[in-house]
C-alpha cells in the first residue's frame, strides 16, 4: 500500500516538473505571440500616423475642398483629389464588373463540369497568371492590348453603343487605346487569378452529398451552383472578391502604364484618367515643393480610408448575410 | 528599351560594386547613362567607383540638403537665392536637347517644322488637326493629312517636362498664362505616358500623334523628330552643333549660380530646347576629401569624358565653360579651415 502510494507521489512530482517547465514554455509562447500581433498593430498604426502626418500640410491648406475639387496644378500648387480619386474608384469596379463573372465561371467549371485531366493543367495555368509581375502587365497592355483595343475594340464601341442615347456619352470620343477602359481589362484579368483560385478552393469544401443530393432531386448544374454551392460558400467567396478588389484598388505599375494619366474626369470611360497609386508612382520622385509631396501623401491616406470602407462593407454585408440565413 | 535595359544593367552592377571610399550622388535620371558610362571608365582606370542613385532630380535635390549623398544632380538648376540659402554650389555638367516627335503617315524625320506658338497652341489642344492653317504656314510643301492631333506628355516629373514646358512659356504668353514651365503642370490635353520610353511608344503607336523625348532617344529609336523655327527666326535641325550653338551665346561668368536655362536662346544655329543637367555639392563640405575625390572625377570627365558622351548622344559642356566652372570650384568649395579643397 505505502509503496504505491510512494510510487504516486514520484510519478506526480514528475508530472510536477514537467508542468512547471511546459508552462513556462506555453508562457513564452503566449508573449511572443502576442508581441507579433501587437507589432503588426503597431505598424498600421504608425502607417496611418505617418500619413496623417504627411498629408496634414495639404488637409490643412485645401481642406475637404481636396476631396472634391479637380485641379492638379504644380505650377500654382493648386492640388484636388477628384480626379485620380474618381479614376481608382471606376477602374475598380469595371474590373469587378469583368472579373468577378469569369472567375466565377472558371471556379465552377473547374470544379462542376471540368473533365479530370483538364483540372490540373488549368489549376496551375492559372496559379502561373498570378505569379505574373505587374509590370509585365502594363507592357503587355501598352504594347500589345491597347493597339488591338484602338484598332478594333474601341472603334466597334464608339461605332454601336456610342450612338444610343444618355448610355452613348460612356463609349464616346477617339479611340486612343489607352484610358480608363483598357486599364479596367488589364486589371480585371490580374485579379482573375485572386479570385478563381479562391472562390474553386472553397467550392470544393461544398459536401458532395448536398449537391447530390440538389442533383438527385432533378435540379440543372446551374440551379445547383446557384442555389447550393454559393449559399454554402458565401463568406469564403466574399473574401475573394474583396481580395480582388483590394489588388485592383491600389496596383499601380501596369495601370501607369495603360490609363494615359491625365488629371481629368471624363463622361467616356473610353477617354485617359488617372488613379491615385499612379498619380503617386508617376509624380513623387518629382514633387519638389513642400505642399506638391503632401498633397501626394494625402491621396494615399485617401486611398487607405477608401481600402477601410470597402473592408467594412463586406464585413456589414457578411453580418446582414449570416443574420438573413439563420433565420 | 536598350538603352532602358542598360541602364538597369549599369544599376545593378554598380550597386554590388559600391563601396566605401567610392563616390555617392543622386538625383536626374537624364544624364545617368552617361554618368554611369564615366564612372566605369574612371574605374578602371583610378579604382575609385560612382554610386549614382537615378531617383529623379526632385529626389537629387532633396538627398543633397539632407547631406545623404556627397552630389546631386538636377535637370532644373535651382535659384540663385535657393542655392545662397541652402550654401549649395551649382555647375553644369553635361547638355542635352529636347525635340518633338510626330506619327503622321508618309511624313520623314525632319520634314515638317514647327515654331514656338504653334508648338504651344497644339499642346493647348487649340490645334486639333494636322491640316490646320498654321501648321500648313510653316510647311508649304509637305502633304498635310485631314487627321486628329494626339497629344503625348510625361506623366511622371521630369527636367524633359522642365524644357519643353519653360520653352513653350518663352514662346506663348497664353501658354505662361495658363500652364506655366515646371517638371510636371496641369496638360490642358492629351495622354500621359511615363518616361521617355512611355512616349516614344505611345507615339509610334498613335496614329497622329504628337510628343517630345530627349535628342538621344529620338535619335537612337530612328523617331520622326521636327526641325524647330529658333527665336532668330532660322529653321534648325536637332543636332549636336546646334545644342552647342545655344550654349555657346550665353554669358555664363555674368549668370550666378550658373543659373541659366538654355531655351529659346539667341543665335542663327541654336537649337530652341536645350538644357544642361546640373551638379549641387556644398560650398563648405562636412566630408571635404568625399568632395576632392567627387571634383576630381567631374574633372575627368571634363577632359575626357566628350568623345563618350557624343557616342550616347549628348553634348559635352563647352571648353571655355569648363574652365569658368573650374574657377568657381578653386573659389568657392573650401574645407573647415577655409583652405581651397580643389
Amino acid at each position: 500500500m505505502t509503496q504505491i502510494a510512494m510510487k504516486d507521489t514520484a510519478v506526480l512530482g514528475t508530472f510536477a516538473v514537467h508542468g512547471r517547465r511546459q508552462r513556462l514554455q506555453d508562457q513564452l509562447f503566449r508573449a511572443a505571440t502576442l508581441f507579433f500581433a501587437l507589432l503588426v498593430l503597431a505598424l498600421l498604426g504608425g502607417v496611418i500616423l505617418a500619413l496623417i502626418v504627411g498629408a496634414w500640410p495639404a488637409l490643412g491648406t485645401f481642406g475637404f475642398g481636396f476631396l472634391y475639387t479637380q485641379v492638379w496644378n504644380p505650377v500654382t500648387e493648386k492640388f484636388g483629389g477628384l480626379a485620380p480619386i474618381y479614376g481608382t474608384i471606376v477602374t475598380s469596379a469595371l474590373a469587378m464588373l469583368f472579373g468577378v463573372p469569369v472567375s466565377f465561371g472558371i471556379a465552377m467549371f473547374i470544379t462542376e463540369l471540368c473533365p479530370r485531366w483538364l483540372k490540373r493543367p488549368l489549376g496551375i495555368a492559372i496559379e502561373l497568371l498570378a505569379g505574373i509581375p505587374s509590370i509585365i502587365y502594363g507592357i503587355w497592355g501598352l504594347f500589345v492590348l491597347a493597339p488591338f483595343l484602338q484598332h478594333t475594340v474601341q472603334p466597334f464601341l464608339i461605332g454601336t453603343l456610342g450612338n444610343l442615347p444618355l448610355l452613348g456619352k460612356l463609349f464616346a470620343g477617339p479611340p486612343y487605346g489607352i484610358g480608363i477602359f483598357t486599364a479596367a481589362i488589364i486589371l480585371g484579368i490580374m485579379v482573375l487569378p485572386f479570385i478563381t483560385s479562391i472562390t474553386r478552393d472553397v467550392f470544393e469544401t461544398v459536401p458532395p452529398m448536398l449537391k447530390e443530393s440538389a442533383y438527385g432531386l432533378g435540379a440543372t448544374t446551374w440551379e445547383v451552383v446557384w442555389k447550393v454551392v454559393l449559399p454554402y460558400c458565401r463568406v469564403g467567396v466574399i473574401g475573394a472578391v474583396m481580395l480582388g478588389l483590394g489588388r485592383a484598388l491600389g496596383e499601380t505599375m501596369a495601370v501607369t502604364f495603360v490609363i494615359g494619366n491625365a488629371h481629368r474626369i471624363t463622361s467616356s470611360i473610353l477617354a485617359p484618367g488617372t488613379t491615385i497609386s499612379a498619380v503617386i508612382a508617376n509624380e513623387f520622385t518629382e514633387a519638389v515643393g513642400d505642399l506638391y509631396t503632401s498633397s501626394l501623401i494625402a491621396l494615399g491616406l485617401i486611398l487607405f480610408v477608401i481600402t477601410f470602407i470597402i473592408l467594412a462593407l463586406a464585413k456589414l454585408m457578411l453580418m446582414r448575410m449570416q443574420r438573413q440565413a439563420g433565420r | 528599351m536598350k538603352q532602358f535595359l542598360a541602364a538597369v544593367a549599369l544599376a545593378t552592377l554598380a550597386w554590388s560594386s559600391a563601396q566605401a571610399g567610392d563616390i555617392s550622388g543622386a538625383g536626374a535620371t537624364f544624364p545617368y547613362p552617361i554618368y554611369a558610362k564615366w564612372a566605369d571608365a574612371y574605374k578602371q582606370k583610378t579604382g575609385i567607383g560612382l554610386n549614382y542613385q537615378s531617383i529623379g532630380s526632385g529626389g537629387g535635390i532633396k538627398q543633397i540638403k539632407a547631406k545623404t549623398v556627397t552630389f546631386g544632380a538636377s535637370d532644373m538648376p535651382l535659384k540663385p537665392e535657393d542655392l545662397e540659402k541652402s550654401g549649395l554650389l551649382q555647375f553644369p555638367m553635361i547638355m542635352g536637347g529636347v525635340v518633338p516627335v510626330v506619327n503622321l503617315e508618309g511624313i520623314k524625320p525632319g520634314e515638317l517644322t514647327l515654331d514656338g506658338a504653334t508648338l504651344a497652341a497644339i499642346f493647348m489642344g487649340e490645334i486639333t488637326s494636322w491640316d490646320d492653317a498654321k501648321i500648313k504656314a510653316l510647311n508649304p510643301n509637305v502633304n498635310l493629312p485631314s487627321k486628329a492631333v494626339a497629344v503625348v506628355h510625361r506623366s511622371d516629373g521630369s527636367g524633359t517636362s522642365f524644357l519643353f514646358t519653360d520653352y513653350l512659356s518663352k514662346t506663348s504668353p497664353e501658354w505662361k498664362d495658363k500652364v506655366g514651365a515646371n517638371s510636371s503642370v496641369e496638360w490642358p490635353v492629351g495622354l500621359g505616358a511615363k518616361g521617355n520610353e512611355g512616349v516614344a511608344g505611345q507615339t509610334t503607336q498613335t496614329d497622329g500623334a504628337i510628343g517630345y523625348v530627349e535628342y538621344a532617344y529620338a535619335k537612337q529609336n530612328k523617331m520622326t523628330y521636327t526641325k524647330m523655327v529658333n527665336t532668330d527666326g532660322k529653321v534648325v535641325e536637332p543636332k549636336t552643333a546646334a545644342f552647342q550653338a545655344a550654349a555657346a551665346g550665353v554669358d555664363w561668368a555674368k549668370s550666378p549660380g550658373y543659373y541659366v536655362i538654355l531655351t529659346n536662346q539667341p543665335g542663327a544655329e541654336s537649337w530652341p530646347i536645350t538644357g544642361a543637367s546640373f551638379i549641387l555639392i556644398y560650398k563648405q563640405p562636412d566630408d571635404p576629401e568625399a568632395v576632392k575625390t567627387a571634383l576630381e572625377f567631374f574633372d575627368w570627365a571634363y577632359q575626357d569624358g566628350d568623345k563618350m558622351a557624343e557616342d550616347l548622344d549628348y553634348v559635352p559642356i563647352p571648353d571655355k565653360l569648363v574652365g569658368l566652372v573650374k574657377t568657381t570650384w578653386k573659389s568657392s568649395v573650401v574645407d573647415g579651415s577655409g583652405k581651397a579643397i580643389y
